[in-house]
């Protein structure tokens, strides 16, 4: 009864919807929640990276940078620098691409629930594959710069270890898209309980838990993801500094 | 046992089990605190490192914290998905 006089009629939307339903190859597919909030974040990087570009090219090159460039600036050394005492300056450089654009789209994803909308991070369906995509990284860099150390090292210290190694190999996607996803899905969990159950009564005092559960959540996922990612081919690459 | 249907019979286990699963919350619980207290300790003894002290605490968290997340996930699946209905 409480609950019912403080929801205000409001109900529990944290599930990923289908909104138009069509054929392919025989299978029924869904465009659901996370495809449109996925749009929507892709609209907003672009739009971020066509003004970035048009005020780096109009910049002035002898003059110092001002205003907007110098945060943009500012955003590429803290990218280049955490490269480099992450993955050494021999490698570090390299990755630049890959590990900046995925920290961008993971940031904008989970703080795009401030804006209301679901986070599409909180979908397996979208971690697991970026976490497939940085395994398969992850893989190629050992095989690349390991070359046979890469299979002996699953034989390490003795054969007998070699299932053990595999799951461990394994696991790695699994944790990492696991470690994501559980974390912006309690956040979007605990959000539309209090949204939904508290609704009468959730006037200001939300933004706090917003505040902890959307901006630190997912400011320090994204960051962990990563980081992870950055440990784990500087580790495959194997060579000091 | 008369009365109860199968389907409300495997419900109820499973809402059991789903807080079960987030007993593994307890192990995290555990070892961020004594990570961030570690971090606290450290800090005391060379302010200067502070910044690398915090980003290598919050890395050790989000790392100690996948078995908690496991254990939430099964919760989940237990909940919603109802991998165990007849």
């Amino acid at each position: 009864m409480m609950v019912a006089q403080l929801s205000g009629g409001a109900d529990l939307d944290f599930y990923i919807e289908g909104y138009a339903k069509f054929e392919l190859f025989g299978q029924t597919l869904y465009m659901t929640t996370t495809h449109i909030c996925l749009a929507i974040v892709f609209v907003i990087i672009t739009a971020f990276a066509i003004i970035a570009n048009r005020a780096i090219k109009k910049a002035d090159v002898s003059k110092a940078p001002s205003g907007f460039v110098n945060v943009l600036e500012l955003l590429v050394e803290t990218l280049d620098n955490m490269l480099v005492n992450t993955m050494g300056a021999k490698h570090g450089l390299k990755f630049s691409n890959y590990i900046g654009s995925l920290f961008t789209l993971l940031l904008v994803c989970n703080l795009s629930g401030l804006l209301g909308l679901r986070p599409p991070t909180a979908d397996f369906g979208v971690t697991f594959p970026l976490a497939l995509i940085s395994w398969f990284m992850i893989q190629y860099n050992g095989i690349k710069y390991q070359k046979w150390g890469k299979a002996k090292s699953l034989f390490e210290p003795i054969f007998l270890f070699f299932p053990i190694n595999v799951i461990s190999e394994l696991s790695t996607p699994v944790s990492m898209s696991l470690r994501l996803f559980g974390n912006m899905f309690s956040g979007t969990i605990m959000m539309s309980l209090i949204y939904g159950l508290l609704g009468k009564i959730a006037i200001i005092w939300p933004s706090a838990l917003h505040a902890y559960l959307d901006v630190f959540a997912g400011a320090l996922q994204a960051y962990v993801f990563i980081m992870l990612t950055m440990v784990f081919v500087s580790n495959q690459i194997g060579e000091e500094t | 046992m008369n009365g109860i249907s199968s389907e409300a019979f495997v419900l109820g286990c499973s809402a059991i089990g789903a807080g079960l699963a987030v007993i593994a919350g307890i192990g995290p619980g555990i070892g961020q605190g004594n990570a961030a207290g570690q971090a606290a300790a450290a800090v005391g003894r060379n302010p200067g490192a502070k910044g690398s002290i915090m980003t290598t605490m919050l890395l050790g968290q989000a790392v100690a914290e996948t078995t908690g997340l496991y254990g939430f996930t099964v919760a989940l699946l237990l909940m919603f998905l109802k991998p165990l209905m007849p």
